[in-house]
């Protein structure tokens, strides 16, 4: 259990984290969304001990982080990949944090097998790839076993298998009762593995909610339609009492109307249609809409920007 | 290198399962829990300091510079003495130039001992590891005074057995310049390599806080080889008296100067300025952000 309490962290005259108050439950995995800059590393800088909050609180399992005796056994923490020694061996690494909250050596051969690096056990961690580095900072975080378990950004830059093995060891973590903490910038990778959502934007809390929650008030489904017949299919619509939206490009599109009705609709009227298909507006959208005010960094162009379609959605409308 | 791969576990450790029984709300680990102390903190650094190359770059060069130079001196002074003019000379003061130009290794792998930390991000770890930032420093001062003074130690006693054999025209040393050309020596190399740690805590940069050390050693003599300006003389003569080069003479008992440290005082000096400087650098570091 994570709980922040008015949590706030001021650079100068910039407010990085501005009074966040809410609380990360075991059980569960809660990703921690904004976008680039919105205040996830420092807040979980603040909650490690790293940084000192300017004001509020923070505290793991009732404790504040520096009264931790063996913290590892606590809190496991995956903070960037390359916070680490290049020169020192896996093995060493391991060993060295190992020996500082008094967990026994042969903790370490474990994690090194759990994430499946005890082929390099011994080489420098200078010479691993990302994803190696990735894999060699989450055995940094399963060393002590511990009950909490936080991961900064932990998929940036993985292959989609070492992205598929972290979404699963997350799950199954959070399936033994652990609490588990994961940022991400991107709704599509929460979409697939939180449960519960915290999002905040230039250091607000922007929503703290469910998951499925998020879905259902976030996503509209729609149905959409392309007809030669434009003009005979609206009057058709309009006298079922259905109500239609003309988007530009000459589709129409019906809200919280089944794409079977609509169908049926066509068919006695003889309408021909060339498209008619149930859509779902896309989380990545709702996460924009919701954080467009907080974007700390814009890119700008003279084009007019619409976002592009999203396919992800798919990932999770099966479930 | 062969890229890992990986067998691609459901649970995170399948040995490694809670105990039987509701999961939920909380994980319980198997893991004994332990109360950490010093003692953990300390094997911790231990194996951090061996288990990079540095250490043994930094230390195997120290070596090679302290023997080297200090038995090539000896041979040198041997070959080229006349007979009867080593008679007053103390044969353990051949020792001095090599270990002048050894200290800068000690200097260097002082400041890498804690800056590098920052500069690879280990640091961030090493905190998470162990929030009490005091133990840290502490852990790390402990193991590399002690590293530093047994590795100094052994190379300078190498260097001084040599040199009474090689200088069998030089007078006995007595016991008290056996304890401070050995003992003494070393103990003032390793404190001031401490003091390179804690510059490195306090600067964070290691090529910076090995620049302002290497300044520290040499400086004052260069500087006051060129104060030419009479007014300047008491000036001139205490940089001369105080820079580190003419302490570490002290230690074979021969000053470059009549006044000025003498004895034991460099080993006392340094003592002083190294108590200030973790002062400052623990006080630093539970003030500043990791």
């Amino acid at each position: 259990m994570i709980e922040l309490e008015g949590l706030t962290k001021r650079y100068g005259e910039k407010v990085a984290v501005n009074n966040l108050t809410f609380t990360v439950r075991p059980g569960i995995v809660t990703g921690f969304l904004g976008p680039n800059g919105a205040g996830k590393s420092t807040t979980m800088r603040m909650l490690l001990g790293l940084d000192r909050p300017t004001a509020g609180d923070v505290r793991i399992d009732g404790k504040h982080y520096d009264q931790l005796k063996d913290p590892l056994t606590y809190i496991g923490a995956l903070l960037d990949a390359k916070a680490m020694h290049g020169g020192r061996s896996a093995f060493n690494h391991l060993l060295c944090l190992a020996q500082s909250n008094g967990i026994p050596r042969k903790r370490v051969y474990q994690v090194l097998d759990t994430v499946g690096l005890t082929a390099v056990a011994k080489k420098k961690a200078k010479g691993f790839s990302l994803g190696m580095g990735q894999r060699l900072g989450i055995a940094g975080a399963l060393l002590g076993d511990p009950r909490i378990l936080m991961f900064d950004e932990p998929v940036n830059g993985l292959d989609p298998e070492g992205i598929h093995w972290i979404r699963n060891l997350m799950k199954s973590l959070a399936a033994q009762g652990r609490t588990v903490f994961v940022s991400s910038h991107l709704m599509s990778e929460m979409a697939l593995t939180a449960d519960h959502l915290v999002v905040i934007g230039q250091g607000r809390l922007l929503a703290d909610t469910s998951m499925a929650d998020f879905i259902t008030q976030n996503s509209r489904s729609y149905v959409r339609i392309r007809t030669p017949q434009r003009e005979r299919l609206l009057d058709v619509l309009h006298g079922a009492g259905v109500t239609v939206v003309e988007t530009g490009n000459g589709s129409l599109e019906v809200d919280g109307s089944k794409s079977e009705h609509i169908g049926e609709l066509a068919a006695q009227h003889q309408i021909v249609l060339h498209e008619l298909s149930p859509q779902q507006a896309s989380l990545e959208d709702a996460f924009m809409q919701l954080t467009a005010e907080s974007v700390e960094y814009h890119a700008h162009s003279d084009t007019p920007a619409a976002p592009p379609p999203q396919p992800w959605g798919d990932g999770w409308k099966g479930n | 290198m062969s890229t890992p791969q990986p067998p691609m576990p459901q649970a995170p450790a399948p040995n490694w399962q809670p105990a039987p029984g509701p999961s939920y709300p909380s994980y319980t680990s198997p893991i004994p829990v332990v109360r950490t102390h010093l003692g953990h903190a300390i094997a911790s650094e231990w194996t951090k300091i061996r288990s990079v190359r540095s250490t043994m770059w930094t230390l195997g060069v120290f070596v090679l510079l302290n023997v080297g130079i200090g038995l090539g001196t000896a041979a040198l002074v041997a070959a080229n003495a006349g007979a009867g003019s080593l008679r007053d000379e103390n044969p353990l003061s051949f020792g001095f130039f090599g270990l002048l130009l050894g200290c800068m290794c000690v200097i260097t792998l002082g400041v890498l001992t804690t800056a590098s930390e920052y500069g690879t991000g280990m640091i961030r770890t090493t905190a998470v590891a162990c929030p009490s930032r005091g133990r840290v420093l502490t852990a790390k001062a402990i193991v590399f005074f002690s590293v530093a003074f047994v590795v100094t130690l052994v190379s300078v006693l190498v260097v001084a057995l040599a040199d009474v054999a090689l200088l069998d025209g030089a007078r006995e040393a007595t016991g008290e310049e056996w304890l401070k050309g050995t003992v003494g020596i070393s103990l003032y190399i390793a404190l001031l390599g401490l003091l390179s740690l804690l510059v490195g805590s306090i600067i964070r940069h290691s090529a910076g806080a090995i620049t302002i050390m290497i300044g520290l050693v040499l400086a004052p003599l260069v500087i006051a080889l060129f104060m030419f300006s009479e007014s300047l003389d008491s000036l001139r003569q205490a940089l001369f008296e105080y820079s580190i080069p003419n302490q570490l003479s002290v230690f074979y008992s021969n000053s470059l100067t009549e006044s000025g440290p003498s004895g034991w005082d460099p080993l006392w000096i340094a003592l002083g300025v190294t108590a200030a400087a973790f002062a400052a650098a623990y006080a630093l570091l539970e003030k500043r952000d990791v």
